[in-house]
């Protein structure tokens, strides 16, 4: 992976676009930064200056209300500007290209785009065509990445478990075709956990995914042992069709997380979804509630994560922009 | 009009490059040969020379699949300008495909490529006759007209036939008119991807294309061209496993050919990992066991021969998200430091490529025996092997700037091109 496209020559984040090309270090100071940024959520006036006079463009090719809410929310406590753009691909395709609506939203001194995308490699592509100085932060594109939505998890992680060393994780459910999976793995396998599993019928596991530094299991009881982090993953309704599941019921009874089930993970065990839930798909209720969930804590520390991510990749631009300044006198 | 070609090695019958003093050329024939034993006819006065020292000489290049884009997408290309590109590349002779708007499934259309052609007079061009009408893979083209208008073969040009009982028809109807039948090999219900499956499309979250989508189709249309006699030639191969049941079929003395398209040899499905479009091309460029075995089957013969696959694009059909972006390479003008790269790696001499895009291509269309001898039609290249130089994009005549290779330091470059007896294109 080109992990010059988001970093700068000192090796600073410049864009956020996938996980893949970041070190442990770098992965350890967006967590750090987060940690940090949990507390003006507590605040009476949740705001601080680090992105003052800045405008922060939301571009959503695909629908989404809890991604772009947490983004916003993020760029408004750090005293950006927002603004929200929906873009139905359908239209765009019948009109304006990408790289044309691009070069307006520049033409208007955007700052950051936040992208989210039905292709995988948009967020790359836009950040190969944008102006030194723009920042990109990838919101999830097609089934290649999701690395906000990682960071988030791995913030949650280490705030239950205190450290990465020696955790077995295991990711649940459709991983052909999540980009969340695909960066959680990343960012696992970097912050060194003892092992990643996935546990999934093959209908549903991508090929060779074994390359992605995982183990695999068929069947959930026999994956979830000796399990400290469960990742449950949504199942989109239309895998059912296309011959990749015969019928929720079934897909329930295999994989679906009951407390009888999770009973064959470490008692301590914490269970994790990236949202929105299907209870009584992928996830029965009372574990969704129960104790041993984390998931509302994900979502608060999904702002974080995002504060995190755009304030780094903002003062990345201003290194490469002052730089370019410094060769140009 | 006469031209002489001075002091270079050119290509002999037995594959050799052999040192000459002059080739001359007379009213689009080659008229004398005077090796380096032998001395020129001082009395030959020309009306261009070509100084070919340190200059290969070999029979022009035949390309089997050339998307020239005319008629109907004149913004990617124009038989004029894809046929002055062909003409840079040393090539000679080629076969467009018929995916042009309208299809070529009519004599009308075939005959407009011809005329069109003709005007540009840059290369002889035999256009492929669609398969199926409008491509659509349901219903047969008009097969006994479309070769009285020219067409020298068939082609379902990438698109899918709906079943196997039309491709049956389709193989029994060409051979009752004696016409090959060019076939991209595609199960399209495995075809739904935009790369190649494998680990990098697991990791890069890309809808992979199992080389399963070719092998079956492969299998199959083996199968029907064995029952129905028809000369079946497999058009850009890409997995290992398709060139292993080529060879097992010509070993039972099926008549079936294939060729592999230039950047198949020399690229794997890594070039993928950052989304570059510009290696977005169908089929997919493949791992490197398949690039590997590719190879190796154009050394034992099991793929007869090398096509540029050309495909030109407009700017903005490449700038979008790789899986938006438009398939295909520009690559008919780079044949040749393609080669070279290939010889430089020792994976393919240079001799073995032009053999597959002479003799070997030749032999597919049936056509005469592309050769350096005295009598025969001056179709010919005049390469340098040696010269380095940076690509840019305006060096490409073709509309079609989509090639890996802008911005590249390459070796070799073609110095002229000379079809029937007239300089088809020479290098500044």
């Amino acid at each position: 992976m080109q992990s010059s496209l988001q970093l700068t020559e000192s090796g600073r984040l410049k864009h956020f676009l996938t996980i893949s090309g970041l070190s442990k270090a770098l992965l350890t100071e967006i967590l750090d930064t987060a940690d940090s940024l949990i507390e003006v959520g507590e605040r009476q006036i949740k705001k601080v200056p680090l992105l003052r006079g800045k405008t922060v463009v939301n571009l959503f090719f695909e629908a989404s209300t809890r991604t772009r809410s947490t983004f916003e929310l993020a760029a408004k406590r750090l005293s950006a500007d927002v603004l929200n753009i929906n873009i139905n691909t359908s239209a765009t395709s019948k009109g304006e290209s990408l790289s044309d609506m691009l070069r307006n939203l520049e033409a208007m001194a955007s700052d950051m785009f936040v992208v989210r995308h039905a292709q995988s490699g948009a967020a790359h592509f836009i950040a190969e065509s944008v102006t030194p100085g723009v920042a990109i932060v990838n919101a999830g594109d097609g089934w290649h990445a999701h690395p906000t939505q990682a960071m988030l998890d791995m913030l949650t992680i280490r705030q239950n478990k205190g450290q990465f060393e020696g955790l077995k994780v295991a990711i649940i459910g459709d991983i052909l075709h999540s980009r969340v999976a695909r960066s959680q793995i990343r960012a696992l396998n970097t912050l060194e956990v003892d092992e990643v599993r996935v546990i999934a019928p093959n209908t549903l596991l991508p090929t060779q995914v074994e390359s992605l530094g995982v183990t695999v299991f068929n069947d959930l009881e026999q994956g979830l042992n000796d399990i400290d982090v469960i990742i449950m993953l949504r199942l989109q309704k239309e895998r059912m069709h296309g011959a990749l599941l015969p019928s929720e019921q079934e897909y329930f009874q295999l994989y679906g997380l009951t407390q009888e089930k999770l009973k064959c993970a470490k008692p301590d065990a914490i269970v994790m979804h990236p949202g929105p839930i299907n209870r009584g798909v992928e996830i029965e209720s009372e574990v969704a509630d129960g104790p041993q969930s984390v998931i509302l804590d994900q979502v608060t520390n999904g702002i974080a994560i995002r504060m995190a991510v755009m304030s780094m990749a903002m003062s990345g631009q201003t290194e490469t922009k002052n730089l370019l300044a410094e060769s140009a006198s | 009009m006469k031209i002489e070609i001075t002091n270079g090695s050119l290509l002999n019958n037995q594959g050799e490059w052999q040192a000459f003093n002059s080739i001359q050329i007379t009213n689009g024939s080659i008229s004398s040969i005077y090796l380096n034993d032998s001395t020129p006819d001082a009395s030959f006065i020309s009306d261009h020379h070509i100084d070919a020292k340190d200059c290969y000489v070999f029979p022009g290049l035949i390309d089997l699949n050339v998307s020239l884009r005319d008629p109907g997408y004149s913004v990617k290309g124009s038989v004029a300008s894809e046929t002055s590109a062909a003409a840079a590349g040393g090539v000679t002779t080629l076969c467009c495909t018929p995916e042009t708007d309208p299809v070529n499934d009519s004599e009308a259309v075939t005959k407009l490529i011809s005329k069109l052609a003709q005007t540009s007079n840059k290369c002889q061009v035999l256009p492929l006759g669609a398969f199926t009408q409008g491509l659509k893979g349901e219903q047969l083209s008009e097969y006994a007209s479309l070769k009285q208008a020219g067409c020298i073969a068939l082609s379902n040009a990438y698109h899918p036939i709906k079943n196997s009982a039309i491709t049956k028809r389709c193989f029994e109807y060409a051979k009752t008119h004696n016409l090959s039948v060019f076939i991209n090999p595609i199960e399209a219900s495995l075809h739904e991807g935009v790369m190649h499956e494998n680990h990098v499309s697991t990791t890069i979250g890309l809808q992979g294309i199992p080389s399963l989508a070719e092998t079956i189709a492969v299998a199959q249309l083996i199968k029907l061209a064995e029952v129905s006699d028809v000369h079946l030639h497999l058009s850009q191969l890409s997995a290992s496993d398709s060139v292993s049941q080529v060879e097992a079929a010509k070993a039972k003395g099926i008549n079936v050919t294939a060729d592999v398209a230039v950047h198949h040899l020399i690229y794997t499905d890594e070039q993928v990992e950052n989304f570059n479009s510009i290696f977005h091309c169908l089929p997919p460029i493949r791992s490197e066991s398949d690039r590997l075995a590719l190879l190796k089957g154009l050394k034992s013969g099991a793929i007869d021969a090398i096509t540029s696959a050309h495909q030109p694009h407009e700017a903005a059909a490449k700038q979008m998200p790789f899986g938006e972006s438009e398939p295909g390479i520009s690559g008919i003008e780079l044949l040749l430091p393609m080669a070279t790269i290939l010889n430089a790696n020792d994976e393919l001499p240079l001799t073995e490529f032009i053999l597959a895009m002479t003799t070997r291509s030749a032999n597919i269309l049936s056509l005469d025996k592309p050769e350096i001898v005295e009598g025969k039609t001056a179709n010919l290249c005049i390469f340098d092997p040696v010269t380095i130089w940076t690509l840019k994009a305006e060096d490409l005549l073709s509309k079609g700037k989509n090639s890996p290779l802008i911005e590249q330091q390459l070796k070799g470059k073609v110095k002229a091109t000379i079809y029937e007896g007239n300089i088809s294109f020479i290098a500044n």
